[in-house]
C-alpha cells in the first residue's frame, strides 16, 4: 500500500467493457466493424427508426457466455432492461443493458501473482454512437456544431464488474492486463484499449489500514492505456488521502482522467447522476441458455492465459520459474506465442533458448511472429544451439526471417555468417591480444571487465561469427 | 330481450356483405380490374373525406400503380392473392416505405420510413391496394381521434361525435365505405372501441401473432396490430393474410397463426360462453340492453351462457394507465430532433431536444410521458410500474380460471355510444374509461373482437365484444360469426360513399 502514504488502504474496482468481435451487432445485421466510412454500417435498427424492432445476435450471447465461463461465472437466464436517457449518439435515447438478471453472474479471475480477484458480473448491452464537436477546438461547450457516427451504435459489449478487491495501482494494472489476455484467450474480443474496443473505467476509494468499512468511492472515466489506468489511480488515491488528512471529505463524483495534465476532474456528483428509469426491455425476450448450450461453449474456448503460463513453465521444468523466465513466460503468453516455443521443445530445441528468442525477438513483432515458419524457427535455433551461429548472428538472423520471411541457413549464408571452428577463434584471440598489449596487461592484471573490450575487436575482426562465451573463455585460457 | 324505445330491435338478421370478399372475387376471376375497384374507392374519399378526415395521406398515384399491376398480374394468369386488388387503409402509425408516417403528431414532420412494416408485405404480397393512410389520436393515445395533430376525425353516423380512438380514422374509412379493409393498432381498445363507435368489425389478435415490426411503438407490451372490416368473415381472413411469424420481432411467437376462417361456419352448439359481469355493468343502458341479446342469440344457437364475475378487471384501468406511459416514455424519448422529424434549434443539444419535444408533441402526449417517466423514476418503480406488473398477473390469473369453465367471455366494447366531439377533451380521465372494457385483453396478451350490434336509441352503433384465451382466435371467430348472424341490421351512416 506505497501509493496511499501509510495509514490509507486504497479500494479499487474495476468496470471494463469490452467490444464483442461478432460480425455483426447486437440487434441487427449491419457489420461490426472499425474504421469504416462514417453512417455506412447503420439500418432502421441501429439507428432506432420509428417502428424498427431488436432481434437479438446469438452468436453475441455466445460470445458473453464465452467471457463469463472463461472468468468461472455461473452462466444464468436473464433479460435486458432499458436505461434511459438523451444523448445525441444514442439512436433510441435509451442503451438497451442488462441490470438486475445479467448473463455472467459471481466468477473470479486469478492473477499470475496468484491473487485472486472476484468478477461480480459480466453483462451484455449495446455500444453507443460516436459524436465529434466540430469549431472551438473541439471542445463541446466552444464548438460549432457536431457530427454524430453511428456506426459503433448497436455493437455488442460485455461490461465486466469485478469486486472493490484490488488493493494497488500496480494490481489494478496487472488485473486489466490479464483481463485483456482472457478476452483475447476466448476469441470474444480483441481487448484494444488504444481503439477503444476495451475501455476501462476505475472506482476508487480509500479508508484507514486495517478498517473494513469502504469509503466514499469515485468513478475514474477516459482511461485509454494500461499506462492512464495506473497513473489516474495513483493521482486519485493521493488526491482523496489529501483530502481526507486535511479534514475534508470524499465526495461521491464521476471523475475524468486528463491525460495531458495528469490529473483527474470532476463530471458530476451523485446528486447530478442521471435516473436512468431502468425497466425490463418490452421488445425482447428472455435469454435463457439451457446446459447443452453451455457445454458447447465451455468446450469451445481454448486455454486461458494462466494455464498456458503454466505449461510453458513445465516445459521449462522449473516449478516456479525465476522471475526472468516468468517475465519472458508472460510476454510469450501475452503476444500469443507460445505456440512457437512449445514447437520447439517437441523439436527438442532447448526450451531456455527458444523461450528467449520468442521473448524477447520475436515479441517485438508479435503479428510478424504469428506468420513466422514455425519450421524454419526450430532451424534457427538448432543452429544457434549447434554454435554454428552466434548469440548476435541468430538475432539478426531472426529479424530477417520476421521481416521478410525465408530460410534461415540461406540467409545466415548470404549474410556471410559461417560459424568459426575452435581454431581460427583462437587465432583471432591471439591476433587482437597481440594488437593490444597495454590492454591485455591490465586484464591480466584483474580488470576483468576489458573482456567487453577483446570481444568487441574479436567480433569486428570475425564480422559477427565469433560466439561471445568462447571468446571470453579464450581469453581466460589465454591469462591461464 | 328488446328495451323499448332503442331503435335496437332486430332487422333481418342474416348474412352481411363482405365487400373486400367480393371485389377479391370478381378481381381473380378477372371480371373486375382492380383499377376500377381503386377509382371508385379514390372517388369516394376525394368525395366525401372532406367531410370526414379519416385519412391523412390519399395514396391516388400509388394506389393506381399497384393495381394496375394487380390487372397485370390477373391478365397474366397469375393469382395476385386472397386480397386482390382490395383497397386498403393503413392508419399512420404503420411503417411505408418512402409514404410520410406522421402518427398525427407534428413531431414526425416531413419523415418518409426507408422501409415497410412487415404487415404492409404481407396484405402487398395478397395482392391488397393502399390506398391511404388514416388518421390518429397522436402515437395512439386517446379514445376519440381528437388528439390529432390534424384534426378530429368525425363518425360517419354523426358528424357532430367522435369515431372513438385511437384508429378512428381506420374505423371511420371503413364504416363510410371509404376502404373495404383498413388495419389499426390495438394497446388498450383502439381498434374495438373505434370499431364499436363506428359500427364496424375490430380485433386485437393475440400477442405475438401479428408481427409489430414497422409499427410506430406506443407501449410495446400491450400493442398489436388487428383488422377493421365490415364483416366478422373479413376480419377472419385480414388475420390469416397479416398474422404469423416474423424474424424481425423477437416477441412474435414461435408457431404459426392460428388459421380461422376455416372455423367460421362452425356454429356455437355446445360452446361455453360467460357473460362478465364487469363488462356489462358499468355501461349505458343501451348498451347493456344490445350485450344482453347478443347473449340471447348465441344461446338461440346452442351455446350454454351463464354470467360470471371477474373483480380483478376493475383493476385493468389503473394499472394499463400506469405501464402504458411508462412503456411510452421510453418509447417517445428518441423523438429528439437529432435524426428525423421536428427540430426546433437551440444553443446546446439538451435545449434542441427539449424545445423540440415541447413544440412536436400535443399535449396527452406531453401527459403520458411524465405519467410514465414518474412511474418509472427512482422511489416510485415499485409503488407504480412494480405494482402494476403484479395487477397484470393477477389479471391474467383471473382470466384463466374464468376460461376453466368457459370458452369465450361476452362484454361490452365500450360503455357508451359515440360521445360528441369536444365532450370530453377537458376531462382526460372520462376519456380513459372509454377503454375500461378493452384494456383486460391487452394487460392479459388475448385476442378479442367487437361486433356491431344494432344501435342505442339515438341511432349511434352499439359493439359487443368477445374475449377468448390466447392464440384461441378461431372460437372467437366462431362466436363473433354467430353473433353477426343474429345482430340487428344497422342504418347506413349518414357520411358514406354514394
Amino acid at each position: 500500500m506505497n501509493a496511499g502514504g501509510k495509514g490509507w488502504e486504497p479500494v479499487i474496482g474495476l468496470e471494463v467493457h469490452c467490444e464483442l468481435k461478432t460480425e455483426t451487432k447486437l440487434f441487427c445485421g449491419c457489420r461490426n466493424a472499425f474504421g469504416d466510412e462514417p453512417n455506412t454500417n447503420v439500418c432502421p435498427v441501429c439507428l432506432g427508426l420509428p417502428g424498427s424492432l431488436p432481434v437479438l445476435n446469438t452468436r453475441a450471447v455466445e460470445y458473453a457466455m464465452r467471457i463469463g465461463l472463461a472468468l468461472h461465472c455461473e452462466v444464468r437466464p436473464s433479460i435486458f432492461h432499458r436505461k434511459n436517457y438523451f444523448y445525441p449518439d444514442m439512436p433510441k435515447d435509451y442503451q438497451v443493458s442488462q441490470y438486475d438478471a445479467p448473463i455472467n453472474v459471481s466468477g473470479w479471475l486469478e492473477l499470475p501473482d496468484a491473487s485472486r480477484v472476484r468478477i461480480e458480473r459480466a453483462h451484455m448491452e449495446e455500444d453507443t454512437g460516436k459524436t465529434s464537436h466540430i469549431g472551438g477546438g473541439g471542445r463541446i461547450h466552444d464548438a460549432d456544431h457536431a457530427l454524430v457516427d453511428y456506426n459503433r451504435a448497436g455493437v455488442p459489449l460485455v461490461e465486466i464488474v469485478s469486486a472493490p478487491d484490488i488493493g494497488s495501482s500496480a494490481q489494478a494494472r496487472l488485473y486489466a492486463s490479464e483481463l485483456r489476455g482472457i478476452l483475447v484467450a476466448t476469441g470474444a474480443s480483441d481487448g484494444r484499449m488504444e481503439e477503444g474496443s476495451m475501455r476501462v473505467d476505475a472506482n476508487v476509494s480509500v479508508r484507514p489500514a486495517g478498517t473494513f468499512e469502504l469509503g466514499t468511492r469515485c468513478e475514474i472515466k477516459n482511461l485509454n492505456s494500461l499506462r492512464s489506468l495506473g497513473r489516474a489511480i495513483e493521482y486519485e488515491i493521493e488526491r482523496q488521502v489529501g483530502l481526507l488528512e486535511s479534514g475534508d471529505k470524499v465526495v461521491q463524483q464521476t471523475r475524468h482522467w486528463n491525460e495531458d495534465e495528469g490529473v483527474t476532474v470532476a463530471l458530476r456528483s451523485k446528486e447530478e447522476a442521471f435516473d436512468y428509469r431502468y425497466f425490463p426491455e418490452p421488445d425482447l425476450v428472455p435469454v435463457v441458455p439451457d446446459a447443452g448450450w453451455q457445454a458447447e461453449v465451455a468446450a469451445s474456448i481454448g486455454p486461458m492465459p494462466a494455464d498456458r503460463r503454466d505449461k510453458l513453465a513445465s516445459l521449462l521444468g522449473l516449478e516456479p520459474p525465476t522471475r526472468a523466465r516468468a517475465d519472458q513466460i508472460a510476454t510469450v503468453v501475452e503476444h500469443g506465442l507460445d505456440g512457437l516455443v512449445s514447437a520447439a521443445a517437441d523439436a527438442g530445441v532447448d526450451v531456455a533458448l527458444a523461450l528467449a528468442r520468442t521473448a524477447n525477438e520475436a515479441s517485438a513483432d508479435p503479428d510478424a511472429a504469428r506468420r513466422l515458419d514455425v519450421a524454419g524457427f526450430i532451424g534457427l535455433l538448432r543452429m544457434e544451439q549447434d554454435r554454428k551461429l552466434s548469440a548476435t548472428q541468430a538475432k539478426t538472423v531472426l529479424a530477417d526471417m520476421l521481416e521478410n520471411g525465408g530460410d534461415p541457413v540461406e540467409i545466415a549464408k548470404r549474410r556471410g555468417f559461417e560459424a568459426l571452428d575452435a581454431g581460427s577463434l583462437a587465432a583471432v584471440v591471439a591476433e587482437v591480444v597481440a594488437d593490444h598489449p597495454d590492454e591485455w596487461q591490465r586484464y591480466v592484471g584483474g580488470e576483468d571487465k576489458l573482456v567487453g573490450f577483446f570481444t568487441m575487436h574479436v567480433m569486428r575482426a570475425t564480422n559477427n561469427r565469433a560466439n561471445g562465451k568462447e571468446v571470453a573463455a579464450e581469453l581466460r585460457r589465454l591469462r591461464g | 330481450m328488446t328495451t323499448p324505445g332503442d331503435s335496437g330491435a332486430p332487422g333481418t338478421p342474416g348474412d352481411r356483405s363482405s365487400p373486400a370478399l367480393e371485389i377479391a372475387r370478381d378481381v381473380r376471376a378477372g371480371s373486375v380490374s382492380a383499377r376500377d375497384v381503386v377509382e371508385r374507392y379514390l372517388g369516394a374519399v376525394d368525395a366525401v373525406d372532406g367531410e370526414l378526415h379519416a385519412f391523412v395521406t390519399v395514396l391516388h398515384d400509388s394506389a393506381r400503380r399497384e393495381a394496375a399491376a394487380v390487372d397485370r398480374q390477373v391478365a397474366a394468369g397469375e393469382d395476385p392473392g386472397p386480397l386482390a386488388g382490395v383497397p386498403v387503409a393503413l392508419k399512420d402509425n404503420l411503417c411505408t416505405r418512402g409514404v410520410p408516417t406522421t402518427c398525427s403528431s407534428r413531431i414526425l414532420d416531413g419523415w418518409c420510413p426507408p422501409y415497410e412494416a412487415t404487415v404492409v408485405e404481407r396484405l402487398r404480397r395478397a395482392g391488397a391496394v393502399v390506398i391511404g393512410k388514416t388518421n390518429l389520436d397522436e402515437f395512439a393515445m386517446g379514445s376519440s381521434t381528437e388528439n390529432s395533430a390534424f384534426g378530429p376525425t368525425r363518425n360517419p353516423h354523426d358528424p357532430a361525435r367522435v369515431p372513438g380512438g385511437s384508429s378512428g380514422g381506420s374505423a371511420a374509412a371503413v364504416a363510410a365505405g371509404l376502404a373495404p379493409l383498413a388495419l389499426g393498432s390495438d394497446t388498450g381498445g383502439s381498434i374495438r372501441q373505434p370499431a364499436a363507435l363506428c359500427g364496424v368489425v375490430g380485433m386485437k389478435p393475440t400477442y405475438g401473432t401479428v408481427s409489430r415490426y414497422g409499427l410506430v411503438a406506443f407501449a410495446s407490451s400491450l400493442d398489436q396490430i388487428g383488422p377493421i372490416t365490415t364483416t366478422v368473415t373479413e376480419s377472419a381472413v385480414l388475420f390469416d393474410v397479416i398474422g404469423g411469424q416474423d424474424p424481425c420481432d423477437s416477441t412474435c411467437l414461435e408457431r404459426p397463426a392460428p388459421r380461422t376462417v376455416s372455423a367460421l361456419a362452425d356454429g356455437v352448439e355446445g360452446l361455453r360462453v360467460g357473460l362478465v359481469t364487469e363488462l356489462v355493468d358499468g355501461a349505458d343502458q343501451a348498451v347493456a340492453a344490445r350485450v344482453h341479446e347478443a347473449a340471447g342469440v348465441l344461446e338461440a344457437g346452442g351455446a350454454r351462457v351463464e354470467e360470471i364475475s371477474i373483480p380483478e378487471l376493475r383493476h385493468g384501468l389503473p394499472a394499463y394507465y400506469v405501464l402504458a406511459p411508462a412503456e411510452a416514455s421510453s418509447n417517445l424519448s428518441r423523438y429528439d430532433g437529432v435524426r428525423y422529424g421536428l427540430r426546433v434549434e437551440a444553443g446546446t443539444a439538451e435545449a434542441m431536444n427539449a424545445a423540440t419535444r415541447a413544440a412536436g408533441f400535443g399535449p396527452e402526449v406531453k401527459r403520458r410521458i411524465m405519467l410514465g417517466t414518474y412511474a418509472l423514476s427512482a422511489g416510485y418503480y415499485d409503488a407504480y410500474y412494480s405494482q402494476a406488473q403484479k395487477v397484470r398477473t393477477l389479471i391474467i390469473d383471473a382470466l384463466g380460471v374464468a376460461y376453466q369453465r368457459f370458452d369465450v367471455l361476452l362484454g361490452a366494447t365500450t360503455p357508451t355510444t359515440a360521445f360528441a366531439l369536444g365532450a370530453k377533451v377537458d376531462d382526460p380521465w372520462s376519456m380513459y374509461l372509454s377503454d375500461v372494457c378493452t384494456v383486460p385483453s391487452n394487460l392479459a396478451g388475448h385476442p378479442a373482437i367487437s361486433i356491431p350490434f344494432g344501435s342505442d336509441d339515438k341511432g349511434l352503433p352499439v359493439g359487443v365484444q368477445v374475449l377468448a384465451p390466447s392464440l384461441c382466435e378461431p372460437v372467437m371467430f366462431q362466436v363473433a360469426a354467430v353473433v353477426e348472424r343474429g345482430a340487428p341490421v344497422l342504418a347506413p351512416p349518414g357520411i358514406r360513399a354514394a
